[in-house]
């Protein structure tokens, strides 16, 4: 899959990415592009509905679209930070042992922060 | 080069140590910084929603410690964090196009991304009644 996004030209010469590089960069940019919509919504929905306390809240979660885009807007960002991240390990641990751990963490903790924001949209919408 | 015993032909970035302090090396580092900060910011989001599906006493607690200086700083922050990112990642993607990349379009672009995210960070707290003293979190 992601060795198909090399061009024929850069297999060719040999030169280019050596793993998934053209995979990670185009999908940094899909989900930066997502995130350039969903996140101006975001802020300025959330800022509007923390005005309200708990009830404003909850009521601006529980209406469907919201939560739909809700989980969206957690979900691109969460993708977009992991993938981000890993970049920054790679770059700064050379360690082999400390890297692996770093880059396994780095996917436990996006996981496990959209498991809980799926868990509170749907406690809250269902 | 010949010296060095380096035979990977694929061009290489230049070592931070030869790279001289300029506004678009700031504006690397910026955005590299924002991206780990909106990271822990993201943390909050998500700890956000579960106080909000765990009930009004849970949340007034996360409104409480949001509320108070050293939350709205945090907040703040997180809210520069992530107005810069946005900005310098549609630069990025204007790059990507082949566009913007004279020294002199990307040092005024760099420049121009640092103060407009100041500016719309300060805007964007003004007009959501934020700042220090005003309500925040549904306290009025």
């Amino acid at each position: 899959m992601s060795d198909s996004i090399r061009t024929p030209l850069g297999k060719v010469r040999g030169l280019g990415t050596a793993r998934e590089g053209a995979h990670h960069f185009i999908v940094q940019r899909v989900s930066a592009i997502a995130l350039l919509i969903l996140v101006p919504w975001f802020l300025v929905s959330l800022l509007v509905a923390v005005r309200g306390g708990y009830g404003g809240a909850v009521a601006w979660i529980a209406q469907p679209l919201n939560a739909v885009l809700i989980l969206m807007s957690v979900g691109a960002a969460l993708y977009h930070m992991r993938i981000g991240m890993q970049v920054v390990v790679e770059d700064y641990i050379a360690k082999p042992v400390g890297k692996a751990a770093l880059l396994i963490l780095n996917t436990f903790i996006p996981v496990l922060l959209f498991a809980a924001a799926a868990f509170a949209v749907m406690k809250i919408a269902g | 080069m010949s010296q060095s015993g380096w035979t990977d032909k694929r061009p290489m970035s230049p070592h931070v140590s030869v790279w001289r302090w300029h506004v678009t090396m700031l504006g690397s580092i910026l955005h590299r910084m924002t991206g780990v900060s909106n990271y822990i910011g993201a943390m909050l989001v998500v700890g956000w929603l579960f106080a909000a599906a765990s009930g009004p006493e849970t949340y007034g607690r996360f409104e409480a410690v949001a509320g108070s200086m050293p939350g709205r700083i945090v907040l703040f922050g997180f809210t520069l964090g992530v107005v810069y990112h946005a900005m310098s990642g549609l630069r990025h993607l204007v790059w990507d196009t082949g566009h913007g990349l004279t020294p002199k379009v990307a040092s005024a672009v760099g420049t121009l991304i640092i103060i407009l995210a100041i500016a719309a960070t300060v805007a964007i707290w003004l007009v959501a009644g934020l700042v220090p003293g005003l309500a925040i979190f549904g306290g009025g």
